[in-house]
């Protein structure tokens, strides 16, 4: 199932990809948006980039599902950890 | 469609989702996830003091973005022949392999090189400009765990790749081994995307 996957042209497409989203990405840092909207972008083509590395580069888009899970179990943890430390990082 | 099939028509196949194709595949995943707790702990410890501090200096002002910008691309570029090099030896072409995978590791290693090269400009110059110094400053110790403990791993994946480009020249791994390798080099690149948001562009 994953020879299939394993196209040198994709590989290539998702190399252009990330490419121009970094281009995008140093670019509005320099472009003095407002600080909420360009967190909230960055923070979007950060996650992008790293959502298109880890279903391509590393196959998780054509392997088991169980390695997804694996796979995002520690994004989960570190929501968790924000969510717990909130009241540490807004005291009243 | 048999009785059986039926049954089971929209649960999980037959074949149990736990059981790899490759054990050592999933090994890999399984330290990543670990790995990426470590990362995410510090991520968020970071997070956190940056927003407690007062005076926490933009970091463009103090960083090179152009510079990161350029290490960004040689990343992603070394992952892309990462992928190239393990597509070669599935294909079962050694030389093609071989050619992608030291440009896999000559990537790490100028990446390497840069990192060394602005952590002595940036320890020589640009934090004694701003008042900024290790152990004395958050914005300089976060910076240095983060960007330290990124550089580790790649220290040890162009170690780890290494090894593994002179044990397929001996007829050691294959492909599969390969695969797990660069598991572990893309996790680097994604860990270094990251990095470079958080520490550097915002």
């Amino acid at each position: 199932m994953s020879s299939t996957a394993h196209s040198t042209a994709q590989y290539i497409k998702i190399f252009y990809i990330l490419l121009a989203l970094t281009v995008v990405e140093v670019a509005i840092v320099y472009m003095g948006l407002p600080k909420f909207l360009l967190i909230g972008l960055l923070i979007i083509l950060a996650v992008w980039k790293a959502a298109l590395v880890a279903m391509h580069f590393m196959h998780l888009k054509f392997e088991k599902k169980f390695l997804s899970i694996v796979a995002i179990i520690p994004f989960v943890l570190c929501v968790f950890l924000i969510l717990m430390l909130l009241p540490d990082i807004f005291p009243r | 469609m048999s009785d059986a099939a039926a049954i089971h028509a929209g649960a999980e196949p037959a074949e149990a989702p736990l059981t790899p194709e490759s054990w050592g595949k999933l090994g890999m995943w399984l330290f990543l996830a670990g790995d990426a707790m470590s990362f995410g702990g510090l991520i968020v410890g970071y997070g956190i003091l940056r927003h407690a501090s007062k005076n926490w200096p933009v970091p463009s002002a103090v960083l090179g973005i152009n510079l990161t910008a350029v290490m960004t691309f040689l990343l992603i570029v070394s992952s892309v022949t990462m992928v190239l090099a393990l597509a070669a030896i599935q294909d079962g072409d050694k030389r093609r392999f071989k050619k992608f995978m030291g440009f896999t590791i000559l990537g790490g290693l100028i990446f390497l090189g840069l990192q060394a090269y602005e952590w002595t400009h940036l320890i020589g110059h640009t934090l004694p400009e701003h008042n900024l110094a290790f152990s004395k400053d958050l914005f300089a110790t976060t910076f240095f765990i983060l960007t330290g403990f990124h550089g580790m791993h790649v220290t040890g994946g162009v170690i780890y790749n290494t090894s593994v480009l002179a044990a397929v020249s001996r007829g050691r791994y294959e492909a599969k081994h390969v695969e797990i390798a660069g598991l572990y080099w893309h996790f680097v690149d994604l860990v270094w995307i990251l990095i470079f948001t958080f520490v550097y562009l915002l």
